[in-house]
This record gives structure tokens, C-alpha cells and sequence, in this order.
């Protein structure tokens, strides 16, 4: 019975998931990286191969990719957005030159050609805002006078990818020049018209979706958005834009709601797509690719920590709080599996996507270890500054 | 006291300001209604020392006890003067100038500070007479106030 087999063994992969997760908890890393390696070890050439479900996760890890853009895109208010893109455009113009360049040199370097460098380039650019925003609530930073230019930042390159993402597609379709300025012609003006509609008539669709029942708010939020993504979708804006933009349109007490309701469905499908990334790299195509993906994250380190150390040298934060903010971006996670995801399906270069891999596995792990090194550093520096006060308050006779 | 209040984009608001003996201290307000309470280190107000995580019950507990805290040191202030409050008992003598006249035209607490707050009359209590109760002969006026105050309206009653 195909059915049995079906069922047992998704029960197995995500049975799985959840032991990888309590082990990330208590290791306090981001599951992101173990997820992938799970996927590496149930794909072709893994350590057990599945049969039969490949055929339901795919469908699960669209699904993911949906609901991964809708829950970031429910936190926003189309007024957030617009106010933060008014304040931190500067800053973020400088993140996208500094972290995307090195993906796109690298790429051409390999001779990739340059759909793929513009891909890479994503992929290095865009910081994991679900990790980075675990570190700063896991490690006490959400009230550092940094914390919100580190959030400025993280909501900028957002809205940078809801303009990146249909871009790319269009580029991974092969339309060329003329046909992918047509696509951001349209993603623009999508874009644009979206954040018209929620800034102006945002009322009109919450009170469309409000519902006291929990279930009826769920089933309206899910299907009106797995709508537009499939519409989205066939206008070449990315379905994940599409649920972006549903879930920027939506705000106030209904999109909190909706989030709450939506993040366990969310949590489940975006393991799945995790996973789903993970099947289609072959290990064996991993040593190759090692050297650049190392090359590459350790860059990504430095000009992460370089435009986290502006951002907050910006908003007149002193050196250990440059330090956290940099610190704090560093993470690459969801975003650019959803780059790779899109350009190996396209069939770009096959080993984009275990590129991307291994350098996701870097900085998933050394991101929020590093946020954790940062902080140890800054205390002790403090610790010494507070008792050479100290020694000269003694030696003034005034100690306490 | 001066409040900075920043967004947090997708968190929520934080509000901090620094204390008058030079304390730096916050408050973030999550959407969800929950509050984390900040205390920024001593000697970098950039960096939080202490981070308090409050349900939002919690925070609304706090809310209550900063603010009746004032209640019940103005309670405690009443309690106070309680100890000096005395009652006296005045009766109306017949003959007396406000036999047959109003409570309102004793002036009684604007005069004296004390102030009638009952009246026996055959055997029955009337209490928080109005301004315009009327007074006949063997009424008895129970006043509160100071000692002074009721003295004096037991003379403004009987002298005028």
C-alpha cells in the first residue's frame, strides 16, 4: 500500500525534524543548518534515500516558502515599511554593495555566467532575519540603541526582495534584457499598488479577513494568499512576493492574530522546504565547491560586521554597540535557500545550489555564534574599564 | 521627564529615558501586549543591563502598583489626620438664632472647617442632612472636624 509507506515515512523525516530541533535548541544555534543536512542525508546519494514522499514535500516546501514570506510580511505595517525606507535608504544602498558584490565576483569568477552571479549575489546579500532576530531576543539586545537600526536594516533588504525576487525569476526564465525590465516594470508597479492599497484601504481588507472564529480567520488569511502567490506566481512576480505583499497589506490586530495562528503551520512547512533544498544537493558535489563556500562566508563575515558597524555609527551608537550590530547581521538563512531554491530549479548551474548550501551551513552556525562571542569580549572590556574607575576613586579616598 | 521612543519594526516600541540621578531605563511594548522593562548599564546607555520579561497581567500589575502607590500614600496622609478628627454633638436650644433656619445658611463648613454630617431628631438619625434641611428647636447636630473647628461651630450655632 503506497499510502502506508507515504505516511510512515514523512513520519520518519519529520519525527526527525523534531529531534534535530531540540538538539538546536539546546546547542542554541539556528535549526536551519540541521534541517539542510537532514535533507543531504534522506536525498540521492544521502544515507537514506526516500521512496515515495519526495513528490509531497515539494508541494510542502512551496507551501513553506508562502508561508515563510507571509509570516515576515504580516510583522510589517505598509507604514513601517515606508518610514523605514525613508530613513535607512542610504545604509541599505551600501548593504546591498558591500554583501552583494562578493557573491556576484565569485560567480563570475567560476565562470558561471551572469544570471547565476545575480543569484549568488542574493544569496550572499540577504541576512536571515529569522536568526538574527532569535539572537537579539535570545541574547537581551532588543532595547541596545543599535537594535533599531539592526531591524531598519533587516526590513529594508525585505522590501529590497520583494523588488530582487521577481527580477530574478524573470532573469532564470531567460527573457533576457527587454523581457526582465518589463517583469520589474510590473513587479514595481505591483509593489507600489500593494503598498498604496494597505496604506490607504488596509482597513477594508482586515475587515474582509477579520473574524472572532480563529479557524474562519486562518482559512480566510491561508487561501487568500495561496491565491495571489498562484497569481503572482503566473505573472512572473514570484509567489513568494505575492505572499509577501498579503502579508504587508495586512496589519493591525487582525495580521498579530494571524501570525500567531499561522507560525506553527509555518514552522512545519518551512522544515519541510529546508528539507526539500537539502534532497536536491548531491553531496558528492560538495568538496568542489568547499574552498569558494568558505572563501565566501568568511567575506560575508567582514561586510556584515563593516555595514552593521555604519548602520550603527549612524545612529550614534558607541563601539561595543557597532560591534553587536554587526554581530547581529552576520546570519544567512531562509532567503537565500529561497534564492538557490528558485535558480536550481531553473537549472542555472547545479552547483549554485551546494554552493549556497555550504555557505548557508557556514553562517547559519557562525552567525549567532558570533553574537554570542561579541558580548562575552564587550563585558569583560567593561569589567576592566569599571575597575580602573574604581582604582582611581581609591586613590582619591573616595571609594564607596 | 523626557521620553525617546523608537520603533522597533515588527517587534513592537521602545521607550527610554534616563532617571534624575542619571539611570537609563526602558520599556518595550511588543505587540502583543506583552513589556519587557530595560535597565541600561551604568556606564554604556547603549547597552541593556537587566531585562525583565512581564506577561502582559504582569505589566498591568506593575502599571497598578506605580500608580497606587500615590493613592495610598494620600490615604495614609487621611489616616493621619483621622487621629485629630473629633465629633461633637450641639443641640439646637429653643430660642436658638437657627431655630427654624437652614443648613445652608450656618455656613458652617466654609466658616469653621468642620463640617454636619448628621442630625437626631425625635429619636431618628437623618444623615448628610442637605443644605437646605431646616432646623427646629431640640434638634442634635453631630459635627466632624478638628477640635477647634467643632467648638466653633457649637458657638456659631448657640451664639450666632
Amino acid at each position: 500500500m503506497p499510502g502506508a509507506v507515504l505516511l510512515a515515512e514523512l513520519g520518519a523525516v519529520i519525527l526527525c525534524l523534531g529531534l534535530l530541533g531540540t538538539a538546536a535548541a539546546r546547542l542554541s544555534i539556528s535549526p536551519i543548518p540541521l534541517y539542510l543536512l537532514a535533507g543531504l542525508a534522506f536525498g540521492q546519494g544521502g544515507v537514506i534515500p526516500l521512496a515515495t514522499s519526495e513528490e509531497f514535500i515539494s508541494v510542502g516546501a512551496e507551501l513553506g516558502i508562502v508561508l515563510l514570506l507571509l509570516t515576515l510580511g504580516l510583522e510589517y505595517t505598509a507604514s513601517e515599511l515606508v518610514s523605514t525606507l525613508r530613513k535607512s535608504a542610504p545604509i541599505a544602498l551600501l548593504d546591498i554593495v558591500l554583501n552583494a558584490s562578493p557573491g556576484v565576483v565569485m560567480a563570475l569568477l567560476l565562470g558561471w555566467g551572469p544570471v547565476a552571479a545575480v543569484a549568488l549575489g542574493g544569496i550572499t546579500y540577504v541576512t536571515s532575519s529569522g536568526i538574527t532576530a532569535k539572537v537579539l531576543t535570545d541574547l537581551g539586545w532588543l532595547g541596545n540603541r543599535e537594535t533599531s537600526a539592526v531591524l531598519s536594516l533587516l526590513v529594508a533588504e525585505d522590501l529590497v526582495m520583494a523588488l530582487y525576487l521577481p527580477i530574478l525569476t524573470a532573469l532564470l526564465a531567460g527573457v533576457g534584457l527587454l523581457g526582465g525590465s518589463v517583469t520589474l516594470l510590473i513587479a514595481l508597479a505591483t509593489v507600489s499598488v500593494v503598498l498604496l492599497v494597505a496604506l490607504r484601504y488596509g482597513y477594508a481588507v482586515e475587515k474582509f479577513v477579520a473574524s472572532p472564529n480563529d479557524e474562519v480567520l486562518l482559512l480566510k488569511v491561508f487561501g487568500l494568499t495561496l491565491l495571489v502567490a498562484g497569481v503572482a506566481q503566473q505573472l512572473q512576480v514570484s509567489a513568494a512576493v505575492g505572499a509577501f505583499l498579503v502579508g504587508i497589506a495586512l496589519s493591525g490586530p487582525v495580521a498579530h492574530v494571524a501570525r500567531q495562528l499561522l507560525l506553527p503551520l509555518r514552522d512545519l512547512f518551512a522544515a519541510v522546504f529546508f528539507v526539500f533544498f537539502g534532497l536536491h544537493i548531491d553531496p558528492s558535489q560538495l568538496p568542489p565547491v568547499l574552498l569558494a563556500a568558505v572563501l565566501l562566508a568568511l567575506v560575508g563575515v567582514l561586510t556584515k560586521l563593516a555595514t552593521g558597524w555604519i548602520a550603527a555609527y549612524r545612529a550614534g551608537v558607541k563601539t561595543t554597540g557597532r560591534l553587536r550590530a554587526g554581530a547581529a547581521l552576520i546570519p544567512r538563512g531562509e532567503f537565500s535557500i529561497v534564492i538557490a531554491g528558485l535558480a536550481v530549479t531553473a537549472g542555472v548551474q547545479p552547483r549554485l545550489g551546494t554552493l549556497a548550501a555550504a555557505y548557508v551551513l557556514t553562517l547559519a552556525i557562525i552567525g549567532p555564534l558570533a553574537a554570542r562571542v561579541v558580548e562575552p569580549l564587550i563585558r569583560r572590556d567593561r569589567r576592566r574599564r569599571r575597575q580602573r574607575r574604581r582604582m582611581t576613586a581609591a586613590a582619591m579616598g573616595k571609594l564607596p | 521627564m523626557e521620553l525617546e521612543r523608537t520603533a522597533l519594526p515588527g517587534i513592537g516600541l521602545c521607550h527610554t529615558f534616563t532617571t534624575a540621578r542619571g539611570r537609563r531605563v526602558g520599556v518595550i511594548s511588543y505587540y502583543t501586549g506583552e513589556r519587557d522593562v530595560l535597565v541600561y548599564d551604568a556606564d554604556d546607555p547603549d547597552t541593556v543591563a537587566e531585562e525583565i520579561h512581564l506577561t502582559t497581567t504582569e505589566a498591568d500589575g506593575i502599571a497598578d502598583l506605580l500608580s497606587v502607590a500615590h493613592v495610598v500614600e494620600r490615604l495614609a496622609e487621611v489616616a493621619e489626620q483621622l487621629h485629630d478628627l473629633v465629633t461633637r454633638k450641639i443641640p439646637i436650644d429653643r430660642g436658638s438664632m437657627y431655630d427654624g433656619r437652614t443648613l445652608g445658611e450656618t455656613r458652617a463648613r466654609t466658616r469653621t472647617g468642620a463640617s454636619i454630617v448628621a442630625v437626631g431628631r425625635d429619636g431618628t438619625v437623618i444623615a448628610s442632612p442637605r443644605p437646605d434641611f431646616r432646623f427646629t428647636a431640640e434638634d442634635v447636630i453631630v459635627v466632624v472636624g478638628t477640635d477647634d473647628g467643632t467648638a466653633a461651630v457649637a458657638s456659631l450655632l448657640t451664639d450666632g
